[in-house]
């Protein structure tokens, strides 16, 4: 495939370019004329308000870079000089820490989604996976990050979480000991958890992009579940879908704005305003937020190698996820056996995430164990039987049938093209 | 269809978890008293005076023990202290000067650009003299403890004698609101403790809300400018919203 492009494009500058090296092209069909079911609800915002999250939390970073010392000495000072002399420093460092947690919300929704409306079923198998790969960076990338202001929860979050792999026999020491750098969790330990926390976040971009790509591939699931049959069922995704994530983002930007401007420290621990001390234990070791279902799964099971290999199962059984479902179809809204199976992994989450802030005591021990074993029984067990024993609801006959009422005449001012990739 | 009661499913869960938390947490400890903060809400200000009031209990009180390492005099700008009267109270101190041209370390009066002085060299020094407890730097104490500004208040209040059949041990204080109820702080204010020059009359509870107000404002200077910009961007967002949802009902209305 050697030799020029043929652009479309009028403009003389725009085509030169173009012909040479067609990245307007490629962005006119892949965001521009790009065939979109024309049934997305809000929902499919959230793939839209994650890409913007993370720009955010780059851009951020960068800046907070530019003023952070990684240095166990420094460290806490530096961050309050941001805090308190660097112009704007508050803004920009509320804005990043508050970011993590609202990057985590919508990823959570954006994966809910993908759950409800069975977006991993084949042909989507690689974009899902790749998916749960950016997740899994994304919890190395907010882990390390919550440990750089080197507050006690920093530090003992740290010991606790690099600890995990002491669980493994034989090498478990070994790797702690080459994680930490040292015989503990210290400088060196802080060197490299910064230079990590600043290249993760540029693989993350690097796996979204192919996360895009294969989405642009398969084409966007919707919450029907069923293929597009023609161009009456699709809409081009500019200028429906870009203003319709635009209203999202909006309402996005509103609750973040709340978040960092009248609440900035809402979802933080206040231990971690305290500089950290390895001869003093806070009383409670707790993660953030978005990591205590995890944390529940690892301390309901009573052996430590056992719960590590639990709070890793857990996220990589949604690698195999795509096999592990053995229903055709896709929507909950067509699976009434699925759908309430599936809100109930909703709530047992949440209530994970309640179990992993409590001390492991009492009932609390009793409701983690339960829940762990809904969360593993839901995906080991249910999905592969219910999809056998299931009988799915009738499903519609076309995307643009159930909205159009008969699969009317084309609508004047939504010029769909013929489909091209889906 | 059926997708309202999947999302009331979601939230109910979701807020029900919460309570459950907040419960948990409000049953471990005595429940803080109630203080209405010129400082809370979306739009509360630091009542200045209050925060200087504050500022003199510290002076007086607090700084005898306690570090404030993350301020400089030159912050006090922010409670409404003048140029003069910052330079007067830098001066008042005496810091680290450097060494001089033998190489011995000399002292030197405070200037704005100084860190507020410590009271001990270290931490050990610090350890010594208050019965091997470490007394917490303050600069940021009001977010680095569960409850905040009321806590700090109900610590300053909280203190009595211990019930009878509680064990105290040596050097210990009684005070309701501290976890597991034994401080080594001695009770640092009383009724009186300090003479406040604006005709404020110093009650206890008066003193408590004042020193408090300054450790809110030391922790977070930034927080009037915080708000008021906040205001601002949510305004100008809910507009924003309002016309991105306007344009989206516009180009969709032919599709539906």
């Amino acid at each position: 495939m050697v030799g020029l492009h043929k652009s479309e494009f009028k403009n003389p500058l725009v085509r030169w370019i173009d012909t040479r090296l067609p990245v307007f092209t490629m962005m006119q069909n892949e965001y521009g004329s790009f065939p979109t079911p024309r049934n997305f609800n809000y929902f499919w915002n959230f793939g839209a308000l994650a890409m913007v999250a993370m720009m955010i939390m780059i851009i951020t970073g960068i800046f907070l870079a530019m003023n952070y010392v990684p240095n166990t000495a420094l460290a806490f000072d530096s961050v309050e000089r941001i805090m308190r002399d660097v112009n704007y420093g508050w803004l920009i460092r509320y804005v990043h820490m508050n970011g993590a947690s609202m990057f985590f919300v919508v990823v959570y929704i954006h994966i809910f989604r993908g759950l409800y409306y069975g977006s991993y079923k084949t042909p989507r198998e690689l974009l899902w996976m790749l998916g749960v790969v950016i997740l899994l960076l994304m919890m190395m990338t907010a882990f390390m990050g919550y440990v750089l202001p080197w507050g006690q929860m920093s530090y003992w979050g740290a010991t606790v979480i690099t600890n995990l792999f002491s669980a493994f026999p034989i090498v478990g020491k070994s790797i702690v000991t080459w994680l930490w750098g040292g015989f503990s969790v210290d400088n060196p330990t802080l060197n490299r958890f910064f230079s990590l926390h600043y290249l993760l976040p540029f693989v993350i971009v690097a796996v979204v992009f192919l996360h895009v790509a294969a989405l642009h591939i398969t084409g966007s699931n919707n919450p029907l579940g069923i293929e597009p049959k023609g161009p009456q069922d699709t809409l081009p995704f500019h200028p429906y879908y870009t203003v319709k994530d635009s209203v999202g983002i909006c309402v996005f930007l509103i609750v973040y704005a709340a978040l960092v401007f009248f609440a900035p420290n809402f979802l933080g621990n206040p231990d971690n305003y305290i500089p950290a001390n390895p001869m003093v234990t806070p009383a409670e070791i707790v993660p953030e937020w978005y990591l205590l279902p995890y944390y529940a799964i690892l301390r309901s099971v009573p052996n430590k190698l056992g719960g590590v290999l639990m709070m890793f199962g857990s996220i990589l059984v949604l690698f195999v996820l795509p096999w592990l479902d053995t229903s055709p179809v896709r929507s909950a809204r067509f699976r009434p056996i699925f759908r309430q199976l599936v809100l109930l992994l909703v709530i047992d989450v949440i209530v994970l995430g309640d179990v992993g802030a409590h001390r492991p005591e009492g009932w609390w021990v009793v409701v983690g164990r339960l829940a762990t074993t809904y969360y593993f029984l839901f995906f080991l067990v249910l999905l592969p039987v219910v999809g056998k024993l299931e009988r799915p609801l009738k499903l519609p006959d076309s995307i643009s049938k159930p909205v159009l009422g008969g699969g009317g005449p084309l609508p004047g001012g939504a010029p769909a093209k013929p489909m091209e990739k889906a | 269809m059926r997708r309202i009661p999947l999302a009331r499913l979601i939230l109910g869960a979701a807020l029900g978890g919460l309570l459950a938390t907040t419960a948990a947490r409000a049953a471990d400890d005595a429940k803080l008293p109630k203080v209405e903060w010129s400082f809370s809400g979306p739009f509360g200000t630091y009542d200045l005076a209050s925060a200087q009031r504050g500022f003199l209990i510290y002076q007086q009180v607090c700084s005898n023990c306690h570090s404030m390492n993350q301020l400089y005099y030159r912050n006090l700008e922010g409670i409404g202290l003048t140029e003069d009267q910052i330079k007067a109270i830098a001066a008042s101190v005496q810091v680290p000067g450097g060494v001089d041209d033998n190489g011995q370390p000399i002292q030197r009066p405070g200037r704005p650009a100084d860190h507020f002085r410590a009271p001990f060299a270290n931490d050990q020094a610090a350890r010594a003299a208050n019965g091997g407890a470490l007394p917490p730097d303050q600069s940021v104490l009001e977010l680095a403890r569960e409850g905040g500004a009321d806590y700090l208040y109900a610590l300053m209040v909280g203190y009595s004698d211990p019930p009878a059949d509680m064990k105290m041990q040596p050097g210990m204080m009684y005070n309701k609101y501290f976890p597991g109820h034994q401080i080594a702080m001695p009770q640092p204010l009383q009724d009186g403790s300090v003479q406040y020059t604006d005709g404020t009359k110093p009650s206890l509870e008066q003193e408590a809300k004042d020193v408090v107000t300054f450790l809110a404002w030391a922790a977070e200077p930034e927080m009037v400018e915080r708000k008021q910009m906040g205001v601002k961007i949510i305004l100008f967002l809910l507009l924003l919203t309002g016309l991105t949802y306007a344009v989206k009902r516009k180009l969709w209305s032919d599709v539906h």
